[in-house]
């Protein structure tokens, strides 16, 4: 169990955004936290690296308490990727190397500039190290993001919304990027995700969440149609193909014409 | 993990001392500006005895030493020889006493503005963030107004230049850089209340700007004449104004918030990545947002205290290092600080003389010289 996360709640001013979450997440686990828009996936994301202060709760990491670390402490052992990528006039290469940031003392090493390196071939980048970000597709930035959170050695990557954004060639290219990386590396990853068929087909796990609190978490099987229309109030057919579960949504109305 | 397959990007290194050149000919264009800045004025000095002068007067301070040490152990006799074979003083009072503390102080200046202007642009997360967005250079007008037209430090003497001069221009520089300091801790109070964000920063200084400028006409328009000159010229920003013991207090303020910035700078990248990414590394956004806004109003504070208002370089000297080097802050701030002492610098010369014997005060320049490169950069684009 690399973190687990207990009794957690979390209020912006005096509403209550979550109520006594716990759950926990091992090595090698890629969990997707699912749920309708502004249910407090985000929010229970950035309250798992302390970007968000929750109200009460423990979340330990590795058996630490996360309020007794440091920020950068925390930034050593956890990596986020948020939702929107800042660009600005710099390269891809000095891009990640700000992940370095937590480990670097006064200025970076040549160990840093060897694990960018990796980094980049790692992720089969390396055309585009000179290359400005201002000037990167989505999808590029996306992964530079993601190296950045990688190149902060974490045991634990976050991503709000990895595939948000990106056409379909990406979103398969990123997930699998994601899911690569944690089982070669025995890391562990969360995300918030709305598509359904893609969590489905490269989590693990599944946290969904209704009314501020969890309303189930478990793994392929847990998820039912009676599931996710008690989540989202639509009605689904899940199907399978090629072993995986794959959801469907009813039409709420009959299509036009039809 | 292992990341042991990295090797050394050669590439990337070559473009990073390509920067480093970039900055390091900024530096070494900085001199001889120094040397040229020096030679011209009312009285003509050739560029070389310029430099002899400032190396023997280095040497001979360097002998100062030696010999106080050679007295204290009495077996050391060092003395290093005055350099080139005109050993005169002939140019000394020119030079030590008028020339160069004014060069120094529009290079002090002029790193000053230009480094704290970078900062406040991550800070407030800003392109046209600035060390005076904040109503720090109207609250130093109006801390001047205020001595002048209420503690009565504006009666005027004309001297032979045709300038005016402040009879109690300590006092105006303490009640101006007081006025700094209050504006800056209504911002800090509001940001204490309101959380640091740069658009309550921003709003904050909007205000703080009317209400100072509002409370500086109210002033001048019950002056009498004199005081009105004495408020107006005030605010014309003059690197002359700084005499050697004004340049040390200047030149110590800027050296240690340059240290500061430079010390943060990885902070700083982190922060133009956006506020979450920084708090994923680690970051405290908040207290660097703060501390930095300090640091960048105390050094615009005695800047403009001790000279008056020189607008334009803390905002266009960052824009034009980013057009040539990019928004890596390991590059831009020390790029900002050459390119400031440079800009502000070269604008002082020229307004020597441009209307020569008549001297104008920079201020009026640094508009004059920065707007057209700025608009040449920005309609050029970025380098390739």
């Amino acid at each position: 169990m690399i973190l687990s996360v207990d009794e957690l709640r979390f209020f912006y001013r005096n509403r209550e955004i979550l109520a006594r979450i716990g759950f926990s997440i091992n090595e090698g686990e890629v969990v997707a936290i699912l749920g309708p828009n502004g249910v407090g996936k985000t929010t229970l994301l950035k309250c798992l690296n302390r970007i968000l202060q929750p109200k009460s709760g423990v979340i330990s990491l590795n058996g630490d308490s996360l309020s007794s670390l440091e920020l950068i402490e925390i930034a050593r052992r956890i990596g986020y990727v948020p939702q929107r990528v800042e660009t600005g006039r710099l390269t891809a290469f000095d891009a990640v190397l700000l992940g370095r940031r937590p480990h670097i003392g006064w200025d970076i090493t040549e160990k840093d500039l060897r694990i960018v390196d990796a980094a980049f071939r790692r992720f089969g980048m390396e055309h585009l190290r000179l290359s400005y970000i201002d000037e990167m597709s989505g999808g590029e930035l996306q992964k530079v993001a993601i190296a950045r959170a990688f190149v902060q050695e974490p045991k634990i990557l976050l991503f709000d919304e990895p595939t948000s954004n990106l056409d379909l060639k990406n979103q398969v290219e990123i997930l699998s990027t994601i899911r690569e990386i944690v089982t070669q590396h025995q890391i562990a990853a969360v995300m918030t995700m709305h598509d359904l068929n893609l969590a489905l087909r490269y989590a693990d796990r599944f946290i969904l969440l209704k009314d501020r609190s969890i309303h189930l978490c478990g793994g392929r099987d847990a998820i039912t149609s009676k599931e996710i229309e008690e989540v989202y109030g639509v009605e689904v057919v899940i199907g399978e193909l090629e072993g995986v579960p794959c959801v469907i949504p009813k039409c709420l109305t009959p299509a036009a014409g039809g | 993990m292992h990341f042991a397959d990295g090797t050394i990007p050669e590439d990337y290194l070559r473009y990073t001392y390509a920067k480093y050149l970039w900055i390091l000919g900024g530096i070494a264009f900085l001199f001889i500006l120094l040397i040229l800045s020096i030679s011209v004025g009312a009285v003509s000095i050739p560029a070389y005895d310029v430099f002899l002068t400032l190396v023997n007067g280095a040497i001979d301070r360097i002998n100062d030493v030696l010999a106080l040490i050679s007295e204290e152990t009495s077996f050391l006799h060092l003395e290093i020889p005055r350099f080139g074979e005109t050993a005169s003083h002939k140019w000394d009072a020119i030079i030590w006493n008028i020339r160069l503390p004014q060069a120094l102080a529009a290079i002090a200046a002029g790193v000053g503005l230009s480094v704290a202007g970078v900062a406040m642009q991550s800070i407030l997360r800003n392109p046209l963030g600035s060390p005076f967005t904040l109503g720090i250079s109207n609250a130093g007008a109006f801390g001047a107004a205020v001595s002048i037209v209420l503690l009565g430090t504006g009666r005027m003497t004309s001297t032979v230049a045709g300038a005016v001069v402040i009879n109690n221009p300590y006092l105006t520089t303490f009640v101006a850089f007081a006025f700094c300091l209050l504006a800056t801790a209504v911002i800090l109070l509001i940001a204490k209340i309101r959380g640091a964000s740069p658009e309550v920063m921003v709003l904050a200084g909007v205000a703080l700007s009317s209400l100072f400028t509002a409370g500086t006409m109210f002033l001048q328009y019950f002056a009498d004449d004199t005081q009105l000159a004495a408020v107006v010229f005030w605010t014309f920003g003059d690197v002359g104004r700084a005499g050697w013991r004004e340049l040390w207090i200047m030149g110590v303020v800027v050296a240690i918030a340059c240290m500061y910035f430079i010390a943060n700078r990885w902070n700083y990248n982190a922060i133009d990545a956006g506020d979450e990414t920084a708090k994923g590394l680690g970051v405290n956004v908040e207290r660097i947002r703060n501390l930095g806004m300090v640091v960048a109003a105390l050094v615009t504070a005695v800047i403009v205290s001790f000279l008056g208002v020189i607008g334009f370089v803390g905002l266009v000297c960052p824009h034009m290092v980013r057009r040539i080097i990019g928004d890596e802050q390991r590059f831009l701030i020390p790029g900002s600080m050459v390119m400031g002492g440079i800009l502000l610098l070269a604008s002082d010369t020229a307004a020597r003389l441009i209307v020569a014997p008549y001297v104008l005060p920079v201020a009026v320049l640094t508009a004059f010289m920065g707007a057209p490169v700025f608009i040449y950069l920005l309609l050029r684009g970025y380098r390739r």
